[in-house]
């Protein structure tokens, strides 16, 4: 009797409802259908009498510009940061139970530790001298790039203005560094991965600082804070200089090569390799997980690419979006079919994942720049090729990657640069680092722009590959990289964090470490 | 009273229950167990690209304790219902039991392993 009362009550107000919120109720302003609401009225006109001037009409168009850009900054660096989320969730999920809470911690502390870095100096490195902030309304105060001269030219070696953010009080600037801030912490997750089950979390703390102040920034100057490689077209004639459009060489190719470096330095788990050199197969004990990471990634790229014209008013967003989207899916269907009719004869889950990080990762330089067909080749190439670099690594190299970064981010990063260079088809990117014309490749006749892309990515292998070694040498130093054999059999979520990632759950830790023979 | 221990393919459990339920063996006791073989099989396993192979072969391992009169149904009907032919069937072993009790009743012995009917 009583749950009938109660659904009568529920029903009586329901209906009450529909009759309160008849748009009768509130006389004429209502405006239901949103077609008259924000008109000239929203201008306050200095004198009344006069109506609103042609000048007060410019300055909100102008002013509403500059918001439109700058919400499209904020709102894509707001999708990037939760890429850090879809990071996390893959890597632990390919990696063992038995580490995940400290896999998960790594993931975790890289975005606060990035961007304490990176508010300290690395936004004054990379940006300290990037110039007028087109889009973002023009301030100018970011004007200190260090340069040299060599052989006549002049290279740009880092920025100096904004340490602390300080002297730069201006809403663009900070926009430009949220935006920028995530990008980093993008880079910074990535050797999470190649060095997981493994890495002292004393050591990683200190490259999670050492990346977010020096190691991203500088590079990121030389592409995008005005600095030699996007000098390279002004100076030397070479296309537009190194253009990376979102960070395929910037963000992901540093990643990469740090995880490359890294993993090489704490060599390989512990079971991973046999006496003759072949591998065992680790399994990772979540692939349910690692495969909503991926979703999450997948969904932060929008983000990522279309965020990365720092205008909303900028309309090649949805070439940019498309082409991102339409890369992502060749590489994730070329990847799957690769395994399953060529090599272990299943589509296996986890080089699925692999093959869609890599189409993203490889578009993500030339998204803005390429035909939706090159974009579709461009995310077939880099599915094979993601396998492929990760067989060779795993199996020639001999370097452990429990997720495969290295051939994600590392060689689908020099591959998406390189492929700007050959498929740019010259339809967008006027004007690009301060070069007449659009960007055009090798395909579209312009084997300058090629070259650019080359010395970006040869640069960023032998500058971030030595610095890498140089703080993976002083980590060794000062707490030692890789946890003892001990810790690492009995799993790193004890002696490393002091709690299990699963608590209460009985795991067979035996049958998670296979048996080298 | 006799304790049987038999360890079954996991693919068999629910035959092996039905079974044991139609000839009135109504409660038993399972686990699961892994084995650990020396058979080199061709493996159906694998991870990025490397085929594998656990060598941990998982089974379940019923306890089933009965009065002696009803040993020899049992036994047979375990090895007819857990039966495939491959290798890796599994096994059968029977003890004798000193004691047992039922602890709601605190009937001792043979009779304590009688269903509430008296069967």
């Amino acid at each position: 009797m009583k749950k009938s009362i109660i659904l009568l009550v529920c029903l009586i107000l329901t209906l009450a409802s529909t009759l309160v919120f008849d748009s009768s109720a509130f006389g004429k302003d209502v405006d239901p259908s949103g077609t008259n609401t924000g008109n000239k009225t929203e201008i306050a006109a200095a004198k009344p009498e006069e109506g609103v001037s042609i000048g007060e009409v410019a300055d909100l168009v102008g002013h509403n510009k500059v918001a439109i850009n700058m919400m499209w900054v904020l709102i894509t660096g707001f999708l990037v940061m939760f890429m850090q989320a879809g990071f996390a969730m893959v890597e632990a999920g390919m990696t063992r139970a038995k580490n995940a809470a400290h896999t998960m911690a790594m993931n975790f502390m890289i975005y606060p530790l990035g961007m304490i870095g990176f508010f300290i100096c690395g936004f004054a490195f990379m940006f300290g001298g990037v110039g007028t902030l087109g889009t973002l309304g023009g301030y100018d105060g970011l004007n200190n790039e260090i340069t040299i001269n060599l052989f006549g030219h002049p290279f740009g070696l880092f920025g100096g203005k904004g340490f602390f953010l300080s002297g730069t009080y201006d809403v663009a600037v900070f926009a430009l560094f949220l935006f920028q801030m995530v990008f980093m912490d993008t880079t910074a997750t990535i050797p999470t991965g190649s060095m997981a089950e493994r890495w002292k979390y004393s050591s990683f703390f200190i490259y999670g600082l050492a990346v977010g102040t020096i190691i991203y920034p500088i590079y990121g100057n030389w592409v995008w804070g005005g600095g030699w490689l996007a000098q390279l077209g002004t100076q030397f004639g070479l296309g537009h200089g190194h253009v990376d459009f979102a960070g395929s060489s910037v963000v992901h190719l540093t990643g990469g090569v740090l995880a490359f470096v890294g993993a090489k330095i704490l060599g390989p788990r512990i079971g991973k390799y046999n006496k003759d050199g072949s591998p065992n197969a680790i399994p990772g004990h979540n692939i349910p997980m690692a495969i909503v990471g991926t979703f999450i990634l997948a969904f932060g790229w929008f983000g990522f690419n279309p965020g990365s014209t720092l205008a909303g008013g900028d309309l090649r967003i949805s070439v940019v979006a498309v082409n991102t989207m339409i890369a992502s899916a060749t590489g994730a269907i070329a990847a799957t079919l690769y395994m399953w009719l060529f090599k272990t004869k299943k589509p296996d889950p986890t080089m699925m994942i692999n093959g869609m990080l890599a189409g993203l990762v490889a578009i993500t330089a030339p998204c803005a720049f390429v035909s939706v067909g090159s974009a579709a080749i461009i995310g077939l190439i880099s599915g094979v090729l993601v396998i492929e670099a990760a067989f060779f690594i795993e199996k020639k190299l001999r370097i452990d990657d429990p997720v495969g970064a290295i051939a994600v981010h590392g060689v689908n990063g020099a591959w998406g640069c390189l492929a700007l260079g050959l498929f740019a088809d010259g339809t967008y990117g006027d004007g690009w680092n301060g070069v007449a014309g659009k960007v055009t490749g090798l395909f579209y006749g312009n084997s300058g722009q090629f070259f650019a892309q080359l010395i970006g990515v040869v640069s960023n292998i032998i500058y971030v590959g030595i610095l890498g070694v140089l703080v993976f040498k002083l980590t060794e130093k000062l707490v030692g990289n890789r946890v003892d054999a001990r810790a690492e059999l009995e799993g790193l979520d004890i002696p490393e964090m002091g709690v299990e990632g699963y608590a209460g759950i009985k795991m067979d830790k035996n049958s998670e470490t296979p048996l080298s023979h | 009273m006799k304790k049987i221990e038999a360890i079954i393919r996991t693919s068999k459990f629910e035959d092996v229950k039905e079974a044991l339920h139609k000839i009135d063996i109504d409660f038993f006791s399972y686990t699961d167990v892994i084995g650990v073989g020396n058979e080199i099989k061709k493996s159906d396993r694998s991870y990025r690209g490397t085929v594998y192979d656990t060598s941990y072969i998982s089974r379940q391992e019923l306890t089933i304790v009965v009065r002696d009169v009803n040993l020899r149904k049992t036994v047979d009907c375990l090895l007819d219902s857990a039966y495939t032919g491959e290798v890796g069937d599994g096994r059968i072993f029977v003890t004798t039991l000193d004691e047992a009790w039922k602890i709601r009743t605190r009937i001792a012995g043979e009779d304590s392993l009688k269903g509430e009917d008296g069967k």
